[in-house]
């Protein structure tokens, strides 16, 4: 919401402190005809029968008597009794001869119905110049995408498919004897990115290191974004951010490398320099 | 053909001390121009010969390369001119994505030489192996692919966590990402089974004992992944539905999402 100048609300507040003062004097004057519980039946019955209610009717058949008989003030007329609804309305035709009008045939406006400037027209609303103003996009340095990113996108599909044919021409997927119940290997490893998982088995019970902790470590993961409510993207305001998931990864990487090639027999820990790093690739 | 992307390099004026020594680069622009020239060159690459009104390389044609085809649900025509240097992104959302094509086509292809029964899976895969042609090579890519795109996916989340590029607009994106990684987990886990063979069964009696300590419903759970009490041929059936099937199909949604996201929320890097 923008803000409304100083000496408008001051202006906004006079004219309308003129219009009850107003309002007040024109009901003192027809006080038999609409006094405040006449207006209050007359609208509930109106509401019960869909009709118009009976003050407002009588106040048009009022304003239509009144214009009649003025004739050709009745802009005038309408402008200086006004501060009802229907009398505005019907006088605003004449609205903007209004106070001339007013003027030449001698009859004064209400204090509180002209501004500063003799203006008669009513403050609906202030608008930022911003925001209509400024609508020129600022320019950004862009490139197209082809070929520009395109170009580099290709290169790094080649690179990997170019890594994964020569890596998968030298090293062969692992495929160990057939499946076979009654004989359990030692150790028996989950796939190596379960194995920080399994390495938390050694040290928790099974629902904690299994399940819960993963499921956490997901929950919290996906609540990231709303839970860090910091809006910089620069490193140096993220210490904390950056400290947390760092050690997050750390932990991870340092689990699973700990499952993957330290862990031997009975699921020991061993060196594998001693053991040998055979199966760094059955995984 | 480098003239044709608009990569050419100019034309590199070479001092006359190091005229007898040419650079390899130089070599190359040499050798693109002959072959532009060349009457093979000429013929192929006539305007219209392979496109009909031919392509000349303006900034109008640029625009159409994406706006007219599908990469137009990728990319924008235009981006900003940090977003394309690689040592922000390192391509790794993209390289997943690739991985994940490669591995759609080497799993097509193995699963025409694949039975999913207890009796039956050792040994279509020894015979992959051993008597089809290129068996051998499309499993190991298939498998170390696999392990690949664990990885890249989870160096992408790190490369996104480090940018601090999951904070808004982007953060459901983010949260959609944390679903594709649980969801390419999934995938890979359901493949180690596949093959039947002691490292798969006992690495899916691991994993699946651990499930079945999940609070409340924990036997539920276990009993439905691995269809009755023990793994067995049921197992086998359902792992390979999911492996084959679902995931693949439930990815693919995610994916289909987390791109357009990309796109709408400002773009493949950088800040908005």
């Amino acid at each position: 919401m923008a803000e409304v100048p100083e000496h408008l609300l001051k202006r906004a507040a006079e004219r309308k402190a003129a219009l009850e003062a107003q309002k007040a004097a024109a009901a003192a004057e027809a006080a038999p005809a609409t006094s405040d519980a006449d207006v209050a039946a007359s609208n509930a019955e109106a509401e019960k029968t869909g009709k118009i209610p009976a003050h407002l009717l009588a106040r048009s058949a009022e304003a239509k008597a009144k214009a009649a008989a003025g004739g050709p003030d009745a802009g005038a007329a309408g402008a200086s009794s006004g501060g009802t609804a229907t009398a505005t309305a019907t006088a605003s035709p004449a609205a903007t001869g209004g106070a001339a009008a007013a003027r030449t045939a001698g009859v004064q406006p209400g204090p509180g119905l002209v501004g500063p400037a003799g203006h008669t027209q009513r403050l609906l609303t202030v608008v930022k110049a911003g925001s209509i103003q400024d609508v020129k996009a600022t320019p950004t340095d862009k490139v197209n995408v082809w070929p520009h990113l395109l170009v580099i996108e290709f290169v790094a599909c080649l690179a990997t498919l170019a890594f994964l044919l020569v890596f998968s021409t030298f090293v062969n997927a692992p495929l160990l004897g057939q499946a076979n119940f009654n004989l359990t290997p030692n150790p028996s490893k989950a796939p190596w990115y379960f194995l920080g998982l399994q390495e938390l088995l050694t040290m928790f019970h099974p629902e904690v290191a299994g399940v819960m902790l993963p499921g956490m470590g997901l929950i919290g993961l996906g609540m990231a974004p709303y839970v860090d409510k910091n809006p910089s993207h620069k490193p140096e305001d993220r210490k904390v951010a950056i400290c947390m998931f760092t050690f997050f990864m750390m932990f991870w990487a340092i689990l699973v490398i700990i499952g993957s090639i330290f862990r031997g027999e009975g699921q020991n820990f061993v060196l594998p320099w001693r053991q040998g790093v055979h199966a760094i690739f059955d995984l | 053909m480098a003239r044709l992307f608009g990569l050419g390099r100019g034309g590199g004026s070479a001092s006359d001390e190091t005229k007898e020594r040419k650079t390899p680069g130089e070599r190359l622009s040499e050798g693109v121009t002959k072959f532009q020239g060349s009457q093979f060159a000429t013929s192929v690459f006539r305007p219209g010969s392979i496109f009909r009104k031919g392509y000349t390389d303006s900034p109008r044609n640029r625009s159409y390369v994406i706006m007219n085809s599908v990469m137009y649900h990728l990319h924008p025509v235009k981006v900003k001119r940090h977003a394309v240097k690689v040592s922000y992104t390192l391509c790794l959302g993209g390289l997943s994505f690739f991985l994940f094509i490669i591995l759609t086509v080497t799993g097509i292809f193995l699963m025409f030489f694949y039975q999913p029964s207890a009796a039956n899976a050792w040994g279509d895969i020894r015979s992959l192996q051993t008597a089809v042609t290129f068996g051998l090579l499309v499993r190991n890519m298939h498998r170390w692919a696999a392990h690949l795109m664990v990885l890249s996916v989870f160096l992408h989340m790190a490369r996104v966590f480090y940018h601090g590029a999951y904070k808004p607009p982007r953060e459901f994106n983010w949260v959609i990402g944390i679903i594709l990684l649980l969801l390419t987990l999934l995938l890979s886990f359901t493949g180690y089974l596949l093959p039947w063979d002691q490292l798969s069964l006992w690495a899916v009696t691991v994993g699946t004992n651990m499930m079945g300590y999940t609070p409340v419903f924990g036997s539920q759970i276990q009993y439905v992944l691995i269809g009755g009490a023990t793994i067995g041929n049921a197992t086998l059936l359902r792992w390979y539905v999911l492996h084959v099937l679902m995931f693949p199909f439930v990815i693919v949604i995610f994916m289909a999402v987390h791109f357009w996201r990309v796109r709408k929320d400002g773009g493949i890097s950088g800040p908005l």
